[in-house]
């Protein structure tokens, strides 16, 4: 009775073991029968990151400067967020990042690319039925609560080590801002302005494309905001995995103590980070320009 | 005039769970109190019966809980009774299904909200456009459409603003020119000017009565205004705890209420500025036209009363617009109804 008190009661270490044991080989039988399936599935995303990733290391270092300092500038309408970015893309040359931040880059775009392209259509179907929001937030918690090298395993494990499984565990840990503002920003739109839809005889397309979406966007964009910065801050895990970019750099320093080393790369993502965000900002401050102020 | 353009039949409407059995307990004499605390259902309208005539303002009025506005959204159904039918141009709205509601709700119907639910993100122009671009009507065409109501409705050289940039009084012209612009033959418009300013009412209440003279829509207007409901209505409704009490013609709810509540609603109204010659004549019988007044069958009382103050006249004789002699009112009547 003691015992029984002061010890747990939990099941014997040869059950325990047993189940472990059961549960990885099922899985690893079920990774080596369709991994390459599965493999084949993600085999265009890959064609078009590594193509990417291509363009942006192979291309002369000015003409993809002055490609990013046009968006920059045409994002953010703002001299200052574009000068300030010459002189940290500038410095990241200068101190022989360039080739791992363009890799950098290009994760991170294509990551967000797909985050918006499935976080949108998901955060609409849970805006819209009570049931999907009821399945779908739990999902959403667990992503962003389960610690990241918990999905990594079964990932590594079913395609190995490489830029889809990096991929994948940036995309599963960016995507829920994305999908949970979007849900919000949808059901956040003012309901006699729904109604007046209604009354008009809008269907259900005409209502998502030209009230809801549009009434959204500001708070979607946010979403997009955030995708991005959590995109970043995987980095460095992702590289863990074989993903390349200034992840790398980090990872090294941190195992054989180069501070410096670790400290430039570091400030490089923090220099990207700040890239990003003031861009897509102010992007989405301009979208919503007719809340306030005038358009002239 | 007196086609009937909307009927409204024993409609019925109960909010809660379990609408069908609450519906048995109001028909057996269930009272809206009782209703919802024994079976917490909330009673919205009870056994509505209302013709409106074609190209005639329909208002009807109620104070705030009424039912009125969930009256006014079962002719477009926007909102699903619980039991009873509407009846538009002889086809019941509660039978179409989604295409055909859709469509009777872009071509047949259009409506102005008390909270102007215009789109935030739409130009003035493209929020009048909205009803066209629902129809897919091309855009030259839609844009000249919506460029004349906005032109009629005053507000010409604002095409490009956005709504938040406008006062109120200019987003309800915006709201006005959409519905408009939609060209249905209903006009379906939800305390409209509530939440406008005194003075800007009364502007659009005149915009209205000018459009409407123009265009013969059949209106159906809300209002928990009775002043409003007496300037506009050719004829008024008065719901109370979601029960009609009264149906008619300003001057007969003005002169014989039905019920206490109607009574007390009407009792401080100045109703020498509502009640017209002809809704208190007589008939003619050999009147002496010695010293007699004559007066318009439309004229209001206060256009004529100071002339029956200083000319003294024995009595007055009405006449219609042909001027025919069409009835005659003695001055005793005219002061005790002046006077209640």
């Amino acid at each position: 009775m003691e015992d029984f008190l002061s010890e747990f009661p939990e099941l014997s270490r040869e059950t325990l073991r047993f189940i472990k044991k059961g549960f990885d080989a099922s899985y690893r039988a079920f990774s080596r029968e369709y991994g390459d399936a599965i493999e084949a599935v993600f085999d265009p995303v890959l064609y078009f990151l590594v193509w990417f990733e291509k363009l942006l290391q192979n291309s002369p270092w000015p003409i993809v400067l002055i490609c990013f300092l046009t968006v920059i500038y045409f994002g953010s309408r703002k001299i200052s967020v574009t000068i300030g970015s010459l002189f940290a893309f500038l410095l990241i040359g200068i101190f022989g990042m360039w080739e791992d931040t363009m890799s950098t880059v290009s994760i991170i775009g294509v990551c967000t690319m797909l985050s918006i392209g499935i976080g949108i259509p998901v955060g609409v179907l849970m805006a819209k039925s009570e049931r999907a929001q009821r399945i779908c937030t739990p999902i959403l918690d667990i992503m962003q609560t389960m610690p990241s090298f918990v999905y990594l395993i079964p990932v590594v494990m079913l395609l190995g080590i490489g830029k889809i499984p990096g991929l994948l565990a940036v995309v599963i840990y960016a995507i829920p801002p994305i999908i949970r503002l979007t849900n919000l920003g949808i059901r956040e739109v003012d309901r006699e302005v729904l109604e007046a839809a209604d009354a008009f005889g809008a269907n259900p397309r005409q209502k998502l494309f030209q009230v809801q979406l549009p009434l959204a966007l500001p708070t979607i964009f946010a979403g997009i905001n955030q995708t991005i910065m959590m995109a970043l801050a995987m980095v460095v895990i992702a590289s863990m995995i074989g993903v390349k970019g200034l992840g790398q750099p980090v990872l090294k320093a941190i195992t054989n103590q180069y501070f410096a080393m670790g400290l430039f790369n570091g400030l490089a993502i923090v220099a990207l980070a700040i890239i990003f965000d003031r861009v897509s900002q102010s992007f989405g401050h301009r979208i919503q320009q007719h809340r306030s102020g005038s358009r002239e | 005039m007196s086609e009937i353009k909307i009927q409204i039949k024993n409609l019925y409407k109960i909010f809660g769970k379990n609408p069908e059995s609450a519906l048995e307990q109001v028909k057996d004499g269930v009272n809206k109190d009782e209703l919802l605390e024994k079976h917490n259902h909330v009673l919205g309208l009870k056994d509505i019966n209302l013709d409106i005539k074609e190209k005639s303002i329909q208002v009807v009025m109620g104070l705030s809980g009424s039912g009125k506005s969930t009256l006014i959204r079962h002719i477009n159904r926007l909102i699903e009774p619980t039991d009873g039918s509407v009846v538009v141009d002889g086809e019941d709205v509660l039978k179409m299904n989604d295409e055909n509601l859709r469509n009777f709700r872009r071509t047949k119907t259009a409506m102005v909200f008390q909270r102007f639910a215009l789109l935030p993100h739409k130009t003035v122009l493209e929020n009048t456009m909205f009803g066209l671009h629902i129809q897919n009507i091309d855009e030259k065409d839609a844009n000249t459409r919506a460029r004349r109501w906005i032109d009629r409705v005053g507000l010409s050289g604002y095409e490009e603003k956005y709504p938040q940039h406008l006062s109120g009084g200019m987003q309800q012209r915006v709201g006005l020119a959409r519905a408009l612009t939609n060209d249905g033959e209903i006009l379906l418009m939800d305390e409209a000017f509530s939440a406008l300013d005194p003075l800007i009412r009364k502007d659009m209440q005149d915009i209205l009565l000018e459009l409407q003279d123009e265009l013969h829509k059949t209106v159906v207007f809300i209002t928990h205004d009775l002043d409003e409901a007496l300037k506009i209505g050719d004829r008024i409704a008065i719901l109370k705890d979601g029960i009609m009490d009264q149906e008619g013609i300003p001057a007969d709810i003005l002169l014989s209420p039905k019920t206490q509540y109607v009574k007390d609603f009407v009792e401080d109204v100045n109703r020498a500025r509502v009640i017209k010659a002809k809704h208190i004549m007589s008939k003619l019988n050999g009147q002496d036209r010695d010293n007699a007044m004559f007066v318009d069958q439309d004229d209001f009382i206060d256009r004529f009363i100071d002339k029956v103050i200083s000319d003294k006249p024995n009595c007055l004789i009405i006449k219609n617009k042909n001027n025919d002699e069409i009835g005659y009112l003695s001055t005793k009547r005219l002061s005790e109804i002046l006077k209640r």
